[in-house]
């Protein structure tokens, strides 16, 4: 469980989180919003990239925001970002074992553990095959395999479905509805395809110009008028 | 695309030599067994102690290659960094009677701790900065070194007695005194220094820098601590350059400061660029280009001062059309060619008759 409360980021004159407050309780989140809502910047705060000018974030009882960016990985958070970030020159094996081997995890059982993450999200090639070699939704796989390898505690996916065709969005929604149970981590999607968000949360957390507009079922949430406005801008 | 999601296949996969990569071990066992035993007896004294020369700057450039090529790292201090090399061994050569080996360490190890000096602006600086920043430190080092000279024999520190007369030459391993001996000595240490680079890039420190290359804040967010690794990257690179550095003071048995000029390092980033910064076979490449290059117009009467335009014009040329160098570009247009030759010289079918 995350709790969030007063999270308020500023750069310069510009509020890109204001007094955020919100929980994350278990499973699949959603977290949607226009362009500029502040959903990235609120992942770049608990990944430690950006230090919030107030409020806190508790993170399974820890202060997340009192720890070091690079030890955060070793605790239990992992990421995808916005755009694709897998190592080209490595193999799927090796990208994956890059997360594996900076996380704590157990010398003996790493091997195991990276070829679990890869296998769990049904990358269509062999851990040995270079990354430069396969396509956009296999290689956005390798990154969910980083993200979930060994024991993640919290899973932030930034816009994991972007530029995608359906089929390999549909593989990759069954992939993210799978990661709770799979390793007991809590996961927040962040996604402007609504049809994904809905196929994967349970809830969802709406944000519009910093501030957090709307919270609760995912269904309600696509159905809610303030939403809609904020997404359609209709007055 | 699966339509459903395998759960862990946790079963262990055995990593079996691929059939280029028995090629390749075997052309690179073949060919160094060849430099080792038979180049030196094939070769002119003039063009041994060139190619000692080539095995020295190919310890120079992995190390470079290393920093720009694996990490992202440009540093334009190199050739301060290996003169800080020569003259710790130089000065450890005199002074002691230690085995040449150990010498070689001492000298990587110490200047792997000046190196980290150089490599701290990398923390927070990158790119043309970081460059910039490394050739004012190179510049530094060098005027450091002309006025404390290289050592010559003297006693104190700095080892230096300000005579020009009678200058006792620095000393080579008792088991490579000739100029053949200590060219297989040199292409050794080349080989260890190169097995070094290979270990850590094929381990975690290379999937490190892979990923620090990629995108600092994704390498962060898969908890790799990035300063750490950046300054590992600048100390093995100073170690392996300190250690060219002590080989290089046997080679020459005098150092002198104008031996080592500050934009020499811009010149050896152009051919550590032009001989590919990915391989290890680049590295190689750049050092017969920065050596073997200048000794063989030297020899045909012509200016070595031509090199810094084709130089230019091959920087120019690699970083349009073959960013991985000539290590990787050259190999490919001869296969290249090879099909073409194949496809030239194969008899045409015969076109069928006319239904007329």
């Amino acid at each position: 469980m995350i709790e969030v409360e007063g999270l308020t980021v500023r750069y310069g004159g510009v509020t890109s989180l204001d007094a955020m407050s919100l929980t994350f309780e278990q499973g699949t989140c959603g977290l949607i919003g226009p362009n500029g809502a502040g959903k990235t910047t609120f992942f770049n705060v608990l990944s430690g990239f950006v230090r919030p000018a107030g409020g806190t974030v508790r993170a399974f009882g820890v202060d997340l925001l009192s720890m070091a960016h690079f030890r955060r990985a070793r605790w239990g958070v992992r990421r995808t970002f916005q755009t694709e970030q897998a190592i080209e020159e490595l193999s799927v094996f090796d990208n994956v074992a890059m997360v594996a081997e900076h996380s704590g995890l157990n010398r003996a059982t790493r091997r195991r553990d990276v070829l679990d993450a890869i296998g769990f999200t049904g990358i269509d090639a062999g851990p040995e095959t270079k990354v430069r070699t396969l396509g956009a939704g296999q290689r956005r796989l390798v990154e969910v395999a980083r993200a979930v390898v060994g024991r993640p505690r919290l899973v932030l996916l930034d816009e994991p479905a972007a530029g995608l065709p359906d089929e390999e969005t549909s593989h990759l929604a069954e992939v993210i509805r799978g990661i709770p149970e799979h390793t007991g981590a809590l996961a927040i999607l962040v996604d402007h395809d609504m049809s994904l968000v809905s196929a994967c949360c349970q809830t969802t957390a709406v944000l519009d110009f910093g501030r957090l507009i709307a919270s609760g079922p995912t269904a309600a949430m696509l159905r809610d008028d303030d939403v809609i406005r904020a997404y359609l801008g209709v007055a | 695309m699966r339509a459903t999601i395998e759960r862990a296949s946790p079963a262990r996969t055995v990593r079996r030599p691929t059939r280029p990569q028995l090629v390749n071990w075997g052309v690179t066992a073949a060919l160094l067994l060849f430099v080792l035993l038979a180049l030196p007896q094939l070769m002119s004294l003039y063009y041994v102690d060139t190619m000692t020369q080539v095995a020295v700057y190919s310890m120079v450039t992995v190390a470079l290659g290393l920093l720009v090529g694996r990490v992202g790292l440009v540093s334009l201090g190199q050739v301060a960094v290996l003169a800080i090399g020569a003259w710790v061994a130089a000065r450890l050569l005199f002074a002691t009677t230690q085995p040449y080996p150990l010498v070689l360490l001492e000298a990587g190890l110490i200047t792997m701790l000046a190196g980290l000096l150089i490599g701290l602006p990398a923390l927070r600086l990158r790119g043309l900065y970081l460059a910039l920043i490394t050739l004012m430190l190179a510049g530094a080092i060098t005027v450091v070194l002309a006025t404390v000279n290289f050592p010559n024999g003297g006693h104190g520190f700095t080892g230096y007695n300000g005579s020009l007369v009678h200058i006792p030459p620095i000393r080579r391993p008792s088991i490579a005194a000739s100029d053949p001996a200590y060219f297989r000595y040199s292409v050794v240490v080349a080989i260890l220094m190169f097995a070094l680079v290979l270990v850590h890039i094929k381990t975690r420190p290379g999937r490190a820098w892979a990923a620090i290359r990629q995108s600092e804040p994704a390498a962060l967010a898969a908890g790799i601590n990035v300063w750490l690794y950046k300054l590992w990257a600048f100390a093995l690179a100073s170690f392996i350059t300190g250690v060219a550095g002590g080989v290089l003071a046997g080679a020459v048995h005098y150092l002198y400061s104008i031996g080592f000029p500050t934009q020499d390092s811009i010149t050896l980033l152009a051919v550590t660029l032009m001989g590919g910064v990915y391989s290890l076979w680049g590295a190689v490449v750049a050092a017969l280009l920065y050596q073997f290059l200048p000794a063989l117009l030297n020899n045909w009467g012509v200016s070595a001062d031509w090199l810094i335009i084709l130089f230019g014009v091959g920087v120019l040329q690699v970083l349009t059309t073959a960013p991985a160098g000539l290590a990787d570009q050259v190999p490919k247009d001869l296969a290249r060619l090879g099909r073409f030759l194949r496809g030239r010289l194969r008899p045409r079918p015969a076109a069928p008759e006319s239904t007329k």
